[in-house]
């Protein structure tokens, strides 16, 4: 199946959808009109002035540009590209709940409710044992749970300067770890591509202050010592922290509680289907065990007494708090209607599905995929091929390519996540898509891709020369 | 065709389940998990599924537990009306439903919206450049803080703050401090502005940056912001100014009184009040381009030398360098800041200025009326107001506000005898309401 993007020709040549400073722009004197004294104002504003309709087509235009989960595959891998229902959007899009975050606890008994009970359900498909929704995104969240553990440590009057983390690993962990002020050590993966005990043993010990782990790991494996990898950790006098991005392929066969781990975050953009909106929002609830909930950030919301609703209140030793207000607040609301309407059944079956599909299409392509089996994503190998020419040339195949060049421990990776959401039929188109383009000749992956609003773009050019607005682009 | 499936959302039905499962050679679909026995669960966690009906239903019950309240809040976030285009636009699912733009030649529509918006911040602030968003105002003035800490290392490790800041920011910046090791420190406001006297007594080689806002928290537009951003200058110091993008639509422009970096909310656009939900403004010089957190959209050329748009200078970021990334943000506020590039391409720059001036103006009339009445005096502070004022009232403000609440408005309670209201667009046909409020009340 072929899909091709929206193109524009003005006399047979190929026309962009022009800036909207291109298509005219106004500048105001804003001393003119302003009720302020002169020296507290600027001399004028220029912007563009579209009409409505203009602005409609503008937008328009470039949305027919632009890839997305409902035009087809988004297979990438450790980003959980799902389906996003329609009926949440609606559900969030409720007036009543758009109040001001200042409201007092008496008058915002609805939103404090909600928050309640996602807080609740989150913390039942965790196995923890309480839960903040105030993190705005997956690293938010990650900052969260380490600053959530320094806070711990320091608390307990642990001097410990050091996080590990597995080569593999998503980049938001080490940079989440310096960003709390902690030094890195990298563990190295071992041959069957899991934590390798021994290189755990070696890597942990009294400066440890957590180990951050992916389980099923980035590529798609389950790690299966997980106990002993916990008990590890633990007998050094380190935390477990679990990354949720890989949440989806574990619904309800697996809860990172059970398994030991003392703070995670939940990925509600991946995990529970709210839209990932070309980069986010996105919100990254953190769940932790009893120990740790008195370090969350404030406030938390409980039930009042008896009957009375729900309140805010502050733990004892809070870290204060990780975003302005209550985090993205209507992603909450979407991840809390997905919940609802698949259930304990659809929660379970999504994993299920998502893992079969992992399965089946590394199966069904012609790429080496070390490993094995996996849940819900795999590493394929494009071995001699470039992976990145590859994927240009996928996406004249209809699909978007898997994340390439990632993680390292799999040369040219073609790291793939189908997900639940592909059938049979979409998964065969999927595995076409990936064989045609890998057995395709060098030129044609040169010139790929064809069927997309841009060809292919010079990025080193848009690095080397940076013009990142439309002023820079002024005299061109 | 059946589908045995929990999930509505997994198109599988039975035979090709069963095919798929013979394809991998595995009996059924338990067989594929790997998950050790004593740590396995068996799916109970107690959750119904519900029908999308009923979801919907259930939910607007419960939102319909919140008070039905007219609200005069401000502080930091705030609500103006949102055109129903925005709505529309944006919530066509090309946008809604897609993916950071790693494969650009494929994403060039939200590429350009995001150029777009960049250049609007450039507009709006004067600076060279401007990030593609951080989550909100706080988390922002958290990154400009690190970014003060990785430029200004040599002089110092002490970030100076208005003594007035909401809380929040200051405790989300402390948390963004606490791992670069900077300590935060307040400086004096006068009257709710800058205490500029008292900062250039504090200033001196141990301070890495200087932050400031305008409009304050008490909604006082700032008269000395050239004054501050020589202070900082003179001491080798970042001048972090605080703004949001309607203010900033008016007011001096950052560039032009010594800024080097302006974050902020840009929410005030394109989104509604959302319980707080934000998008947050960076923005700097040229200088510290390579140091910028986030990401960055920039004009280039595809194969056939047509302009096009691509993520750029990624080698900042935590997926290629780790951490030693400029930042550890990933997943940002994408779709909220294409919500405000729509805004703002609805409301032109002639509704934009009017949205400020009337923001201003509003606020004095309505601290005027409310000045009138006895037991009352506003506003408090003798400075221009943009959108919002504090009120000294005679009797405590708790109780007023909550007596406020109970004739249907939310105002602040900011100290004993201070509330704090706040009047945009949404709210200003009201107020003739609120202010038979507050004479019923006082």
């Amino acid at each position: 199946m072929i899909h091709d993007q929206a193109n524009y020709e003005r006399e047979g040549e190929n026309v962009r959808e022009p800036l909207l400073s291109e298509k005219g722009q106004e500048t105001v004197d804003v001393r003119e009109e302003s009720p302020l004294p002169d020296d507290l104002t600027r001399e004028e504003l220029t912007l563009p002035n579209p009409s409505e309709p203009e602005t409609a087509r503008h937008y328009t235009r470039l949305s027919q540009m632009n890839w997305a989960i409902d035009s087809g595959p988004y297979p990438l891998g450790s980003c959980t590209m799902k389906y996003n229902p329609k009926f949440t959007e609606d559900v969030a899009a409720d007036t009543n709940a758009a109040i001001h975050p200042d409201r007092s606890e008496r008058s915002a008994q609805g939103n404090l409710e909600l928050q309640h009970r996602l807080q609740e359900v989150l913390a039942e498909i965790g196995g923890m044992d309480a839960v903040t929704l105030q993190p705005p995104a997956g690293a938010a969240g990650e900052l969260t749970g380490i600053l959530v553990a320094k806070a711990y440590h320091e608390h307990h009057g642990n001097d410990r300067s050091e996080v590990v983390i597995p080569a593999s690993a998503h980049g938001t962990n080490f940079a989440t770890a310096a960003t709390a002020g902690y030094d890195v050590v990298e563990l190295p993966s071992g041959e069957d591509g899991r934590v390798d005990l021994e290189a755990l043993e070696a890597a942990v010990g009294d400066d440890t202050a957590a180990l951050m782990l992916t389980n099923p790991n980035t590529v798609g494996l389950f790690e299966r010592d997980i106990t002993e990898i916990a008990d590890i950790v633990h007998d050094a006098g380190g935390l477990l922290y679990y990354d949720g991005a890989n949440l989806n392929a574990l619904l309800g066969r697996g809860r990172p509680g059970d398994m030991g781990f003392d703070v995670m975050h939940y990925n509600v953009h991946k995990t529970f289907a709210t839209p990932h909106g070309g980069g986010g929002p996105g919100a990254g609830p953190v769940g932790v065990v009893d120990e740790l909930a008195p370090f969350l950030p404030t406030p938390r919301v409980r039930e009042a007494d008896e009957g009375s609703g729900y309140e805010r209140f502050e733990p004892d030793h809070t870290i204060g708090k990780v975003h302005g207000f209550a985090g993205n607040w209507l992603v909450s609301i979407k991840a809390y209607a997905y919940i609802a309407r698949l259930g304990d059944e659809g929660l379970a079956d999504a994993a299920a599905k998502a893992v079969l599909n992992a399965n089946y299409l590394a199966e069904r392509i012609d790429l080496d995929v070390p490993f094995g089996p996996f849940h819900h994503e795999f590493a394929a190998t494009a071995g001699d091929r470039d992976a990145a020419d590859v994927a240009k040339r996928m996406l004249d195949f209809g699909v978007h390519p898997p994340t390439t060049k990632w993680p390292e421990m799999v040369p040219e990776a073609m790291l793939t996540e189908p997900t639940e959401i592909e059938g049979q039929s979409s998964l065969d188109d999927l595995a076409e898509a990936f064989n045609l383009a890998y057995a395709d000749t060098d030129e044609a992956l040169d010139a790929a891709p064809n069927r997309t609003a841009a060809g292919r773009i010079d990025q080193v050019g848009a690095a080397r020369n940076p013009r990142l607005s439309w002023q820079a682009l002024d005299g061109e | 065709m059946s589908r045995a499936n929990g999930t509505p959302y997994a198109p599988h039905t039975d035979d090709e389940t069963a095919a798929m499962l013979a394809e991998i050679g595995v009996d059924d679909e338990e067989a594929l998990f790997d998950i050790p026995e004593a740590v396995s669960f068996d799916g109970d966690f107690g959750i119904d599924a519900r029908t999308e009906r009923g979801i919907r239903d259930e939910c607007a019950r419960i939102f319909a537990r919140n008070d039905d309240l007219t609200e005069f809040l401000g502080r930091g976030h705030y609500g103006h009306y949102v055109p129903s285009v925005v709505d529309h636009l944006a919530d066509r699912a090309e946008f809604l439903t897609s993916y950071t733009q790693y494969q650009p030649e494929v994403s060039q529509g939200f590429l350009q919206a995001l150029f777009e918006y960049q250049s609007m911040l450039v507009e709006l602030t004067g600076l060279d450049v401007a990030n593609c968003s951080m989550y909100d105002a706080a988390t922002a003035l958290g990154e400009a803080a690190t970014l003060a800490d990785r430029v200004r290392s040599t002089s110092g490790d002490t970030v100076l703050v208005p003594e007035q800041l909401r809380e929040g920011k200051r405790a989300v910046l402390e948390n963004y401090c606490d791992g670069a090791d900077l300590a935060v420190e307040t400086y004096p406001m006068a009257d709710g502005t800058a205490d500029v006297d008292a900062l250039a007594d504090r200033a001196g080689d141990d301070v890495a940056m200087v932050y400031a806002e305008s409009p304050t928290v008490r909604g006082c537009i700032e008269e000395r912001l050239a004054a501050i951003g020589d202070l900082a200058d003179e001491t080798d110091a970042l001048f972090v100014l605080g703004s949001d993008v309607v203010a900033l639509s008016v007011l001096e422009s950052p560039a032009a009184v010594g800024a080097d970096v302006v974050v902020g909310e840009a929410g005030s656009l394109g989104l509604p009040t959302a319980y707080g939900m934000g998008l947050g403004i960076f923005a700097c010089s040229d200088e510290f381009l390579r140091q910028v957190p986030g990401r960055l959209v920039g004009a280039s050329e595809d194969a056939n030398g047509d302009r096009a748009y691509t993520l750029t200078l990624q080698t900042r970021e935590q997926h290629i360098r780790k951490e030693r990334a400029t930042s550890n943000i990933c997943t940002n506020q994408a779709w909220v800041a294409l919500r405000a590039a729509i805004h703002a391409a609805t409301l032109g720059p002639d509704g934009l200025v009017d949205l400020a001036n009337d923001s201003v103006r509003e606020a004095e009339a309505l601290a005027s009326r409310i000045d009138e009445l006895s037991g009352a005096a506003a506003p408090v502070h003798d400075r221009h107001h943009f959108r919002e004022f504090a009120v000294r009232v005679d009797q405590p403000a708790e109780a007023i506000a909550a007596d406020l609440e109970g004739e249907g408005f939310a105002v602040h309670a900011i100290d004993d005898h201070l509330l704090q209201v706040c009047v945009t667009d949404l709210n200003a046909g009201e107020t003739d309401g609120l202010v038979a409020a507050f004479e019923e009340v006082l």
